[in-house]
């Protein structure tokens, strides 16, 4: 295999795209016009503030908040997604059931829904007098405008990442493993334990840190049903709002770069595991 | 070849475009709750003009947090006019952009606010929680529904127009921002425009009270779908809401839109545009050109001014919505 593929740009294969340098360099040039350069420039003005005007953004007691707030909701967003996720990836790959087809292109919407709408829609369903929030108060639930309704929310903008990491390796997974394990007597928890979700685990850690990033930075759908009171339900993308709406310029890239750094680590760690993973599987083999 | 007589023709359809816009398009940058009056505003001047100069004038408008819009003015939206909540954001234009003059308030009649409106408290039908003044929205479980003052120009004036009869109560600073402190904690949901805090208090019945422009609450009131769900109880005290307009100078004289822009504004002042400011609830500056029918909808207000009572907006933008300010500080004595 490696072999194969170090000889390829050399080989004389008929490639379709033009050029391998030119191709690259195209990539690269898209992605740094659209991602890098950005990215840059927010650290260079983070950069300006200093060190000290870091750690006063750091040290506000709201902005704590509520960067505690968006982590924590984050993080359960992201939890909950790649849960309920992986129950509807399986299903989606396993079964043949009428509206599957329907079922499968469902999980996409939120991707191409407007946030606001289903912000909105959300916080229609879950307020005192909504459909489902009527209920739920009724039994001394409150949803709407507290931390539960934030979470809401970020699992809907975060269920298709870890529907759609997970679907192409429950594909390619096949059942066989599954029957072979059944055959040397294992039973069904020790089967899906022991044999599939180690396979899936990569896949459903992998959806789960890209929910969890995109929770992290969402605005549109979470304010119409967080509620937005500084210290209890503001989320940390709010305060950058209302940061630039006090000309604030230093104050919005403070948050956002500590955002952005905190993220990145969180990302890391995540990503971390699986390979931490293999070297245990591997120590076991 | 191909590519070439592609880009001549984009060329020339740019060149096109810019000339014909050059005297032919106005952009209105507004705030939220004006999108109807601006509608039939922009109408009724494109004919009026038409008549006046054979010039067709197509106006667009934008609307969006006023605060928000004034941020992409100064960002490079090329706004001709702008027509928003309050001064410190046209202010903001003129410091943070230098745009227009410094002294831009001066240029049109009346500050330059050709429509004014008020600050009143919707309640539910048959007030069940007894409303009556402002003393009543601190009482214990009582829900108050108001934006945030940081993201809402409106909510600037709502928090304003409390503060104002506070003070006239209280005399004593500290007593006044107990009283402030006591009416945020009655908040249960701050949404972060006008527009979405009637939603919050109309849609999903979410409070006792909304504190609003009268603008708002008069359309609220005659919607054939919220008709006699409401009332309006006008406070002791309020503050005269002043949403003032302005030309930006630095655009118009890049459009050549300078003459159209300022005839636009000024028509607002006219007799015509006085009564469109009425039929869409706004107080009109010239209430004389107005029929006394279409301004039966005003009652007498006791109020004070942003200038009499705050010392001018850069003043009372710094003092209360600053970061820091006194807002912040409610904020953090009412958690």
């Amino acid at each position: 295999m490696n072999a194969v593929a170090k000889k390829m740009p050399g080989s004389g294969l008929r490639r379709p795209l033009p050029g391998f340098g030119l191709s690259l360099g195209f990539g690269l040039g898209w992605l740094g016009v659209v991602v890098l350069l950005p990215l840059a420039a927010l650290l260079l003005h983070a950069a300006g503030l200093g060190f000290s005007g870091w750690l006063r953004a750091l040290h506000d007691e709201r902005v704590q908040a509520a960067v505690k707030l968006s982590f924590g909701a984050s993080f359960a967003a992201a939890l909950a997604a790649a849960f309920a996720g992986t129950l509807v990836a399986w299903v989606v790959v396993r079964y043949r059931f009428p509206g599957r087809r329907l079922l499968d292109a469902m999980v996409d919407l939120p991707f191409a829904m407007p946030t606001a709408v289903a912000g909105i829609a959300l916080t229609a369903l879950y307020s005192q007098n909504g459909w489902i929030g009527r209920w739920l108060e009724g039994m001394g639930l409150k949803v709407a405008y507290t931390p539960i309704g934030i979470v809401i929310a970020l699992v809907f903008i975060g269920l298709p990442f870890a529907v759609r990491t997970l679907q192409p390796v429950l594909e390619t997974l096949g059942r066989e493993p599954e029957e072979a394990a059944a055959s040397l007597g294992a039973g069904r928890f020790t089967t899906l334990r022991r044999v599939v979700l180690p396979e899936l685990l990569p896949a459903v850690l992998t959806g789960f840190s890209l929910a969890f990033a995109r929770a992290l930075g969402e605005y549109g759908s979470v304010i119409f049903i967080a509620g937005n009171l500084p210290y209890k339900t503001e989320i940390a993308p709010l305060l950058i709002t209302i940061r630039l709406e006090e000309y604030d310029y230093d104050g919005a890239v403070a948050i956002a770069a500590l955002l952005l750094a905190a993220s990145f680590v969180c990302l890391l760690a995540i990503n971390a595991i699986p390979a931490l993973f293999k070297h245990a599987r591997r120590r076991d083999g | 070849m191909k590519h070439r007589t592609f880009l001549a023709g984009l060329a020339l359809a740019l060149l096109a475009g810019s000339a014909g816009a050059a005297n032919h398009e106005l952009l209105n940058v507004s705030y939220d709750p004006t999108r109807e009056l601006y509608a039939d505003v922009n109408q009724a001047f494109a004919a009026q003009w038409k008549k006046q100069t054979g010039e067709d004038l197509t106006i667009r408008a934008s609307h969006g947090g006023s605060g928000k819009q004034a941020r992409a003015v100064i960002d490079g939206l090329e706004a001709d006019v702008v027509t928003l909540a309050l001064a410190a954001d046209i202010d903001a234009i003129a410091d943070k952009g230098k745009l227009l003059p410094a002294n831009w308030q001066s240029r049109l009649p009346q500050n330059s606010t050709p429509y004014a409106s008020t600050i009143v408290l919707l309640v539910r039908k048959g007030n069940p929680k007894k409303i009556h003044d402002w003393d009543d929205l601190v009482r214990p479980g009582v829900a108050v529904i108001t934006p945030n003052p940081k993201t809402s120009g409106g909510a600037r004036w709502n928090y304003l127009a409390a503060w104002a009869w506070a003070s006239q109560q209280y005399r004593d600073g500290d007593k006044v921002l107990d009283y402030m402190t006591r009416l945020f904690k009655n908040v249960p949901v701050l949404d972060t425009g006008a527009r979405g805090a009637t939603t919050t208090f109309v849609e999903r019945g979410i409070g006792d009270v909304l504190i609003a422009w009268e603008n708002e609450a008069l359309l609220t009131l005659n919607d054939p779908e919220t008709r006699g769900k409401y009332e309006i109880v006008v406070p002791s005290l309020s503050i005269k809401a002043e949403p003032p307009v302005a030309w930006i100078d630095k655009n118009v004289a890049r459009h050549g839109t300078r003459k159209q822009a300022e005839a636009y504004l000024r028509f607002l002042y006219s007799a015509e545009g006085q009564r469109l400011v009425a039929k869409h609830y706004y107080r009109p500056a010239e209430p004389d050109l107005v029929p006394a029918a279409e301004r039966a909808n005003f009652p007498t207000v006791k109020w004070v001014t942003i200038d009499g009572a705050f010392g001018g907006w850069k003043k009372a933008q710094a003092t209360h919505f600053g970061d820091g300010g006194l807002f912040d500080k409610i904020m953090q004595a009412a958690r």
